[in-house]
């Protein structure tokens, strides 16, 4: 990170020859004091004290790393550490205290004669984990450019995020520095890198501002390639992510996982996968929906006009069961391959469950799955909405004890969501709304071609699968987009 | 003292002076944009007529899609047309 960060302080010299790094507060650099002095005075050794200024004693060999910058710089771990030192930088290092070691190292005889031959070192005080995430922001030289913004000490910092805006409702973690760039340690991307135009406002959102908002969000660095491939994808044209923002129907953002980076990450396709519980699950999605609140200024009330909502729009995103299915990934359906790590997302509404425990043959499952989807988002519409459908291990399993694989379901369920036409048009059923009249007298898809996304996933206990109800599809509205996550 | 980084786009947005409001619509261009919502022209072609009854002139235009925002062209050939503008959101 030193050599790679454009703005970072370079690497101040150290003194040429012999040079210790120790402490006081450890028990192997006090017992080594009367071979300091002696290699100070046999050597010329420089020593360099990390929290005592005059351990081991007050001399002129005897400097002060009082800002632990050598230390840092010089990447420090173990005190003491034995240097050599040529033109400012070390060549040769050893830690610990070993007589032998030392006596080879330095060319010296006879050191610590008095002295156990051995005993391990201490930590160095840079590598303190309550003050290594400073001296990172120290010394790194930070190329972050966001506006700093001060949090009194008496200020609640939680509260003052609340009152800033920035909060979907729930708590916040505060986006320091430290935390920011070890967030952007999770990307091989720069930090001025532009990701997308982010709507509503159409802002230019670069990869730090991604990092700060999934900080927030409760992301560890290693999801941020996914929060940044989910972005992409929900920014481009055909997602029409301003679309989904603004209307009045109660979607979000759905990111589906794909590939090796779900196993990767920790994420959960198992128990409770569409539920809370997965650190992974829980904040990626929320993160995405934290950057269009923030960077891209789409909030509830403003250009956000949902009419309910749901929970689906704090931000749902799942992982697909792949290694328990017989079928190809969603991704692979959708062209990639399974070495290829993917998000796909879907203009969603919180997912429901379909019950059928008694169905033993496909084509009965089938069957009452596609008579469940017909009811997608209203029973008298169809072709302009998408659905994801959600199989569980244990409906998956008629389909595997069948032989059926993806295309036989996609062509079966296609057929069943064949609907007829005088059934679907306004006023049919006693129901006003409906599709125009000129769909009377002929059978009508519930879904465009491609419409309905199968996925496998969840525990592996419960005949049910879930459902989850797209908007407005096409041109008129979204269309799903799958995208690979790069590093 | 906790010093935490701007999640916000940090834009400050300009701020523009309003064109002050016409008198009267005697003689004006007012443009009505209709989003593409169902029946949105319904209630444009009522307020066509109310508008040429007090002497205004009338441009028609329409957004390709309610679910995306207008596109730049069409935004630009209304400012530069019209004296006013009036979008409908209907259903």
């Amino acid at each position: 990170m030193t050599e790679s960060s454009p703005g970072a302080t370079a690497a101040p010299p150290l003194p040429d020859g012999l040079v210790v790094v120790v402490k006081r507060d450890c028990p192997t650099c006090v017992l080594v004091a009367s071979v300091l002095s002696d290699l100070a005075h046999r050597s010329n050794a420089t020593v360099i004290t990390q929290d005592d200024p005059s351990f081991p004693t007050s001399a002129d060999w005897v400097v002060h790393d009082a800002e632990l910058e050598l230390s840092w710089h010089h990447d420090i771990e173990t005190v003491p550490t034995l240097l050599k030192v040529t033109n400012g930088q070390p060549t040769e290092r050893i830690v610990g205290w070993n007589r032998g070691e030392w006596e080879t190292f330095t060319g010296l005889d006879n050191l610590g004669l008095d002295l156990p031959d051995w005993r391990p070192g201490c930590g160095s005080l840079s590598v303190d984990p309550t003050i290594s995430d400073q001296l990172a922001v120290k010394f790194s030289g930070s190329v972050m450019k966001s506006r700093r913004v001060e949090i009194a000490a008496l200020e609640d910092v939680s509260e003052s995020m609340y009152d800033r805006g920035w909060s979907d409702g729930m708590p916040l973690v505060p986006p320091t520095e430290a935390r920011v760039m070890r967030m952007l340690a999770g990307t091989t991307r720069s930090p001025d890198d532009l990701v997308a135009l982010v709507p509503p406002d159409l802002v230019e959102c670069t990869v730090e501002k991604v990092a700060v908002n999934a900080v927030m969000a409760g992301c560890r660095p290693d999801y941020l390639p996914v929060v940044i491939a989910a972005l992409e994808a929900a920014c481009t044209d055909e997602f029409n992510m301003h679309g989904l923002l603004a209307t009045t129907m109660p979607v979000g953002p759905i990111i589906i996982v794909n590939g090796p980076i779900r196993q990767r990450i920790g994420m959960n396709s198992g128990i409770n996968v569409l539920g809370q519980g997965n650190r992974a699950n829980s904040t990626i999605g929320r993160a995405v929906q934290l950057v269009i609140r923030n960077v891209g200024g789409g909030r509830p009330g403003g250009v956000d006009r949902a009419t309910h909502g749901s929970p689906a729009k704090y931000g749902l995103c799942f992982p697909e069961d792949e290694e328990g299915s017989p079928w190809d990934s969603l991704a692979e359906s959708r062209g990639f391959t399974n070495g290829e790590s993917t998000v796909t997302l879907f203009p969603g509404e919180s997912p429901r469950i379909i019950v059928d425990q008694i169905s033993r043959s496909p084509e009965s499952l089938t069957r009452h799955l596609a008579l469940a989807l017909r009811s997608n988002i209203s029973p008298k519409l169809a072709m302009m909405f998408d659905s994801i459908l959600v199989l569980s291990p244990e409906h998956m399993a008629r389909y595997r004890d069948a032989g059926w694989d993806r295309q036989r379901f996609d062509q079966e369920i296609g057929e069943m969501l064949n609907l007829p036409g005088d059934e679907l048009v306004r006023g049919a059923g006693g129901i006003e709304e409906g599709l125009p009249e000129m769909f009377a007298g002929n059978p009508v898809p519930k879904f465009r071609p491609g419409g309905l996304l199968v996925v496998h996933a969840g525990g592996g206990a419960g005949l049910f699968s879930s459902i989850i109800a797209g908007w407005v599809n096409g041109n008129t509205g979204t269309d799903p987009v799958t995208r690979e996550i790069k590093p | 003292m906790t010093t935490v980084l701007d999640p916000t786009g940090e834009l400050s947005p300009q701020t523009r002076q309003r064109v002050p409001r016409p008198q009267s619509l005697n003689g004006l261009t007012v443009g009505l944009l209709d989003i593409s919502k169902p029946r949105g022209d319904v209630f444009l072609n009522r307020v066509e007529e109310k508008l040429i009854g007090l002497g205004a002139k009338v441009n028609r235009y329409r957004k390709p899609t309610f679910a995306k925002p207008a596109p730049v062209d069409l935004r630009h050939e209304i400012a530069s047309q019209c004296d006013a503008v009036i979008e409908a959101l209907a259903d």
